[in-house]
């Protein structure tokens, strides 16, 4: 009979003891089940936040676009001539072609996008985009191609508070147009804000004569237009499908959901190791049960059975739980935060969170794998102690003489450090995230021997105290029991203090980018797609209290059609202006600029993004046949997609666009701020006065700091979670073990020491305890957080910054590692303390 | 030391090789190279109790773990119902133990979250015996023990004398040839020692199964049939005990 057949034999008897110790030791096993609950719960949540957010820009897009076969859309919002319309209608493949004219519009405070369209072509092209007039007979003669017509998504009407009929003033492109709503969109998803009218009446009435801003394809033949308009396609333009655009949103994102799923794994992870200590535990306390089952004929593959066992029904039961609670956590969290946890990524749009099956079934997987190797590391050593020996001992084995293991550690955070040397792969840091795990396992495997190093000055001194000696020794001479109890701690621990590491060295260089950047006294910016003219940037550099104006203008730029798009900013650089805010560079180039090139200067996003290398010539979709070079890369912590910063002269030139959005103002000596802002609103023309916001300083960077602060708030829950899940493990990891001591206790009592001695001596080892593993966790959380800002951080978000140390956040961490040790010792002693001491001797079960 | 016949290392009869325990030659050190015994020779047949004692560290429990696969001898033979424990590996040993072997315990070593029925099932749950007939085969044991109607509690409930009837009767329930027993009254009182050891002497007799004890107490090894003393150059007769 084979040794599997033999397990089969016996799968009765390994049902009883399955069953049995979770009869006999129910908060133990809940307590298990609890953490991997918690785990699964946090990466089911996450990941469904994240999919449900993409879903949910994924309908957006396809509303806007109402689904055409391909798109040719314009690089930037500037748009492309509308002469290669008809070029684009003769192509070769194209069946149908829809011009359309796309602005970002304000009505009645309400944000949309105003798409300009041809119906009849539209209706071929994109019918999903056509306005449906009321049925009711009285409203039957409003004209589609009236200039005054404006078709209204549901979401966008009743945001607005408007019905079919109402008059709007639309303000877009810097023009405001009185509208009427002449009916509906039925074809516009749910929850997205969109306006259409006739394509002449956007063009002409919001000041964008000769531009389109895409053209919407239908194709008879895909492979033949794609390659036919390849040919025609102008360098202000890109040829784009649904799913480029997916992928566009999709990628803006990518490393932040990333990242946020690699924290909530943490807590799995966190979980896992509470698992692993539990059962640890649970094995060496029936170490002479598992040696008498043995002796009784069980195989040794039995007991690693029987835990492993164990451990999938923990697993299954906590992956179940998990699933359950991470499906409620996430309608709670898309409620409270939106579907990028405050991260900003996606504005508008209805999240709704969908169970999905295939992710369930993946974090269940995880969650019993989790929990079964978890079980499976002690059973396999409980496996190997021979049953005769097993039988005759107790179990505490402890020899402080025997030397604690350190080259597994020391191997596993080596390849840890050097695999944190790699690449990235597809632009996310594979290896970066492997290193960090294999150093977190060094690390863990580690405990043992820092807790000897750390210890050893104390196991020495002979004046010390009873109890303080007691405890002392007991650590020392267990190092390992000390690591079985710390393992999740530490981990959490480091992940933690890595975290608040890199968050805090983050937010302290934006804090002093932002310091550097924001240099000019008073800020006016243009809403809804307004700008300012030439003449009323005259008016603002004339209006009293202003002693220097610096202009720019900020206008997206499709590099690739599955990128998201770079910033172009348009602006005075260097001693253009004192009023421009300087260029924070981190690299300039030693030699000027070829004199037939445009010298542009990259942030350190893009460069990282696209390649792009200081004195380099680069492509950029702006002007025809113009040539730009790298002249410098500056740091950039606004814009994670990357820009990049062009001389206002050189921007006018090569588009023809004199409109600015934005200008910083240096103010006259002794002027008042507010006064100064009124004067400059006073100054604009009527149309423009309530299309502006003036911020100081100040208030801007308080209100960046405020959005840092909101994307990472998310993150210190994970935090949280994972401390608390791992502090739970330090407190039913050393409450059991302090139980499991019940024959010492009553020993020592036999011997005279007494009872408030030995809690004493329970809370200094508790101590001890949170000490060993407060400074392993920092220790580890050190070299962590260097991985997280020098290979995570850029690799993820091309962004670098120096470290800065969290020491609060360090020393509280440790305190309450300390404390918590130390009281669960106490309490759980003073319950292991409290029977007599003869029972506590007593040789038996 | 117990009573007379005189030691007598040359004494016994002969062994046959049909025997249910039957060891020929076996020699054991411990790590370090001191000799715990050699060319020891021990036979029991079934229905035979046979006692050994000797002094503490001459080697009685190792001389029983070797009996149980659970250790190995530098030298010498040992069969068990006819299997010779030698060639076998671990997993066969295993087989051997589950399928051939009862043991009992000084310490009981009854688990406390089985109730006493599934403790004393415990031997026919692990060699995969019919789930309908396991209950009613324990519950006939703990009859046979005196314990018939505490097969539901569990091990907390009992009183140590208790504990050992329960160990005895998960020792007997699979009807193996051999009972290996290492100081089986080692935590009993006297007056509770001598009831366990007559159940124990009956239980075994009654099964026909040979037993093998190691003790240090006279009165256990007085319900053997043969006293065996383990000095370091083997076995030596003693007295014939009870029977």
């Amino acid at each position: 009979m084979s040794a599997r057949a033999d397990l089969f034999s016996a799968r009765l008897a390994l049902g009883w003891l399955v069953a049995g110790e979770a009869r006999a030791h129910p908060a133990r096993f809940l307590g298990t089940v609890v953490a991997i609950a918690v785990g699964v719960a946090l990466g089911f949540a996450v990941h469904l936040i994240n999919n449900s957010a993409l879903a949910s820009f994924g309908e957006a897009v396809r509303s806007v676009n109402g689904a055409p076969d391909l798109s040719l859309r314009a690089a930037s919002p500037l748009g492309f001539d509308e002469l290669l319309y008809p070029e684009i209608l003769r192509t070769e493949g194209v069946a149908d072609a829809s011009p359309v004219v796309s602005l970002e519009a304000r009505a009645r405070n309400t944000a949309f996008t105003l798409l300009g369209l041809d119906v009849i072509r539209a209706a071929n092209v994109t019918p999903s985009l056509v306005g449906q007039l009321p049925a009711g007979p009285d409203q039957a003669s409003a004209n589609v191609f009236d200039g005054q017509t404006l078709f209204l998504s549901r979401a966008a009407l009743d945001a607005m508070g408007a019905s079919v009929g109402d008059r709007l003033d639309v303000s877009a492109n810097g023009k405001t147009v009185p509208l009427t709503v002449a009916g509906l969109l039925p074809g516009v998803g749910d929850g997205q804000a969109v306006g259409v009218i006739d394509i002449a009446a956007a063009q002409w009435r919001f000041d964008r004569l000769g531009r389109l801003d895409r053209i919407d394809l239908a194709l008879s033949d895909r492979a033949q237009a794609e390659a036919a308009l390849r040919e025609k396609l102008p360098a202000d333009a890109v040829l784009a499908d649904a799913e480029s655009e997916l992928q566009q949103g999709g990628n803006l994102s990518r490393a932040y959901r990333v990242n946020l799923n690699m924290l909530a794994l943490v807590a799995l992870l966190t979980g896992g190791f509470l698992v692993f200590s539990a059962q640890s535990l649970s094995v060496a306390r029936r170490l002479r049960a598992f040696a008498l089952v043995r002796t009784l004929g069980l195989p040794r593959g039995g007991i690693v059975a029987l835990v492993a066992l164990e451990g999938f029904f923990i697993g299954v039961l906590g992956a179940l739980l998990g699933l359950a609670l991470g499906y409620a956590l996430a309608a709670l969290a898309v409620a409270w935060f939106g579907g990028d946890l405050g991260a900003g990524y996606f504005r508008g749009g209805n999240v709704q969170v969908v169970f999905q099956p295939l992710a369930a079934t993946v974090f269940f997987a995880l969650g019993v794998l989790a929990a079964t190797l978890g079980s499976v590391f002690p059973a396999r050593a409980a496996s190997r102690a021979a049953p005769a020996a097993a039988l005759k001992n107790s179990g505490d084995l402890a020899d402080p003489r025997r030397p604690v293991p350190w080259r597994a550690a020391l191997i596993l955070l080596a390849s840890g450090a050097a695999a944190c040397l790699l690449p990235p792969v597809g632009g996310l840091p594979v290896f970066g995230f492997a290193g960090m795990a294999l150093m977190l396992a060094g690390g863990v495997a580690g405990v043992p021997w820092l807790a000897r190093k750390l210890l050893a000055p104390l196991a020495r001194r002979r004046t010390l105290a009873v109890p303080v000696q007691l405890g002392a020794r007991h650590v020392f001479g267990s190092p390992s029991e000390a690591a079985t109890a710390l393992c999740g701690i530490v981990a959490s621990t480091a992940l933690m203090i890595a975290m608040a590491t890199m968050v805090t060295s983050f937010r302290h260089a934006v804090d002093d980018w932002l310091v550097q950047v924001l240099s000019a006294d008073l800020y006016v910016q243009a809403q809804g797609g307004a700008g300012f003219d030439r003449q009323a940037q005259a008016r603002l550099a004339a209006a009293p209290g202003v002693d220097e104006i610096a202009f720019s203008r900020q206008i997206p730029l499709t590099i690739q059609p599955d990128r998201p798009p770079i910033l172009l900013i348009a602006r005075p650089v260097g001693a253009d202006d004192a009023a421009a805010a300087p260029l924070v560079l981190i690299e300039e180039a030693d030699a000027p600029p070829p004199s037939d090139a445009v010298p542009v200067w990259v942030s350190e996003p893009a460069s990282r993004l696209f390649g792009w290398e200081v004195g380099e010539a680069i492509a950029l979709p702006l002007g025809q046949g113009a040539r730009f070079t790298v002249a410098g890369v500056w740091r950039d912590y606004a814009r994670q997609q990357g820009s990049v910063v062009i001389r206002e002269a050189d921007y006018s030139r090569l588009t023809g666009d004199f409109s600015r959005d934005e200008a910083s103002l240096a103010l006259a000596a002794g002027a008042d701020p507010d006064a100064v802002g009124q004067a400059l609103v006073a100054a604009l023309p009527p149309e423009m006065k309530n299309a502006v916001s003036l911020s100081q300083p100040a208030e801007l960077r308080r209100f960046a700091l405020e959005l840092f602060d909101r994307s990472f708030a998310v993150t210190y829950v994970l935090e949280a979670v994972a401390i608390l899940v791992g502090l739970a493990g330090v407190a039913a990891t050393v409450s059991s073990q302090t139980i499991a001591r019940g024959k010492e206790f009553g020993m020592l009592r036999h011997l005279g020491v007494e009872k408030r001695q030995l809690t004493a001596m329970l809370g200094f080892e508790g101590a001890l305890l949170g000490l060993i593993g407060g400074v392993a966790g920092v220790l580890l959380g050190v070299a962590l957080s260097q991985a997280l800002i020098h290979v995570i951080n850029p690799q993820s978000f091309n962004w670098s910054m120096s470290t800065q140390w969290p020491v609060a956040t360090i020393l509280s961490v440790m305190a309450a590692l300390l404390l918590a040790a130390a009281l669960t010792a106490m309490v759980a002693g003073r319950r292991a303390t409290a029977q007599s001491a003869v029972l506590a001797v007593r040789e038996d079960w | 030391m117990l009573d007379s016949p005189a030691p007598d290392a040359h004494a016994h009869a002969p062994i046959a090789k049909d025997e249910t325990l039957f060891v020929r030659g076996l020699q054991k050190s411990v790590p370090g190279g001191r000799k715990l015994f050699s060319g020891l020779d021990l036979s029991a047949s079934a229905g035979e109790i046979v006692a050994i004692v000797g002094e503490s560290g001459v080697g009685k429990s190792t001389l029983l773990n070797i009996l149980a696969g659970l250790d190995d001898a530098d030298a010498g033979e040992v069969r068990i119902a006819g299997a010779n424990l030698g060639p076998l590996g671990e997993a066969e040993r295993t087989r051997l133990r589950r399928e051939r072997i009862g043991f009992v315990f000084q310490a009981f070593h009854i688990l406390p979250y089985l109730t006493l029925r599934q403790n004393v099932a415990l031997p026919l749950a692990l060699v995969g015996a019919d789930a309908r007939s396991i209950g009613a085969r324990a519950d006939e044991m703990l009859n046979a023990v005196g314990l018939g109607a505490r097969g539901s509690g569990y091990a907390r409930d009992l009183s140590g004398g208790e504990l050992q009837r329960v160990a005895i009767a998960r020792a007997l329930v699979h009807r193996p040839a051999l009972i290996l027993a290492d100081e089986p009254t080692g935590n009993l009182d006297p007056d509770t020692a001598g009831l366990v050891l007559d159940l124990f002497a009956e239980a075994v007799r009654s099964r026909g199964a040979a037993a093998v004890i190691v003790t240090h107490s006279r009165a256990t090894a007085d319900i053997a049939d043969r006293v065996l003393v383990l000095t370091a150059k083997g076995l030596v007769d003693q007295h014939v005990g009870a029977r």
